[in-house]
């Protein structure tokens, strides 16, 4: 599978940082023709609540902790690794579901939500950090 | 991103250029909180120029329609693109919040 494009990118702890990166990733896939509701919705939105995770729950905003972006642009997918420097957190104790009436109305839970129903995967490891990897097919291109 | 406030009789517009998320929605809460204490009740957000939300830029969404109907008052939408909408429809937020094509049609709704 060809790779058209990589990023590989480190920030600060510091949520002013997300708008930047976030935009950097975009133009980087828009260059490969990436989907423009992709473009638009799936990528900038899902990749602002890893960003934001990262750098608000795992790295709690220490400004002597950096986080990690990683881009890989193929045929057939976009994958995205958002890495803090944290000590981690389970991404699955966050799964309620902030569409039941119960939660409609609370002002936070649906950053995970979002990222799930946004991307096609959404992986947590521990590599030398803690890592969220977000996965993208792309409609239309073949192997 | 931008804010610009505008006011149509006793309704104040809100219009958000750019994106509204985790490192900028306390500056929209709090201009819209100011308004309500200052006795608007009656906002109006315009999406026509902006970007994307994220969760954060919802919840504040969600916690300004509480604060306004405890007040007696209400914040409504409008000018969703295709995409915000879908945001609004995943997150059921479409329910919870009145959306109207144009503002002229969200003016007419108050």
């Amino acid at each position: 599978m060809a790779r058209h494009g990589t990023l590989d990118l480190r920030i600060p702890s510091d949520v002013q940082q997300i708008e930047p990166v976030v935009a950097a990733v975009v133009r980087r896939c828009a260059e490969l023709s990436l989907d423009a509701r992709q473009l638009a919705l799936n990528l900038p939105v899902a990749l602002t609540e890893a960003l934001s995770n990262a750098i608000l729950r795992g790295n709690g905003e220490d400004g002597a902790k950096e986080v990690r972006v990683r881009v890989w642009i193929t045929d057939l997918e976009v994958i995205v690794e958002v890495e803090d420097q944290g000590s981690g957190f389970d991404l699955e104790a966050c799964t309620e579901d902030p569409t039941t009436p119960e939660n409609l109305e609370r002002e936070d839970g649906r950053g995970l939500f979002l990222m799930r129903a946004l991307m096609d995967r959404v992986e947590r490891f521990t590599g030398s950090g803690n890592v969220v990897r977000l996965t993208l097919r792309r409609p239309g291109h073949a192997a | 991103m931008s804010l610009h406030l505008s006011r149509e009789k006793d309704i104040v517009i809100v219009e958000i250029e750019g994106q509204l998320i985790v490192s900028n929605r306390q500056e929209l809460k709090q201009r819209v909180l100011d308004e309500a204490e200052g006795g608007a009740r009656k906002i109006l957000v315009d999406f026509a120029r902006t970007g994307y939300i994220d969760s954060a830029g919802l919840g504040v969404l969600v916690s300004l329609a509480k604060r306004l109907r405890e007040l007696g008052g209400d914040i409504r939408l409008a000018n969703l693109n295709d995409d915000l909408q879908t945001l609004f429809e995943l997150t059921k937020l479409d329910t919870l919040f009145q959306i109207a094509d144009s503002r002229e049609r969200a003016l007419e709704t108050f």
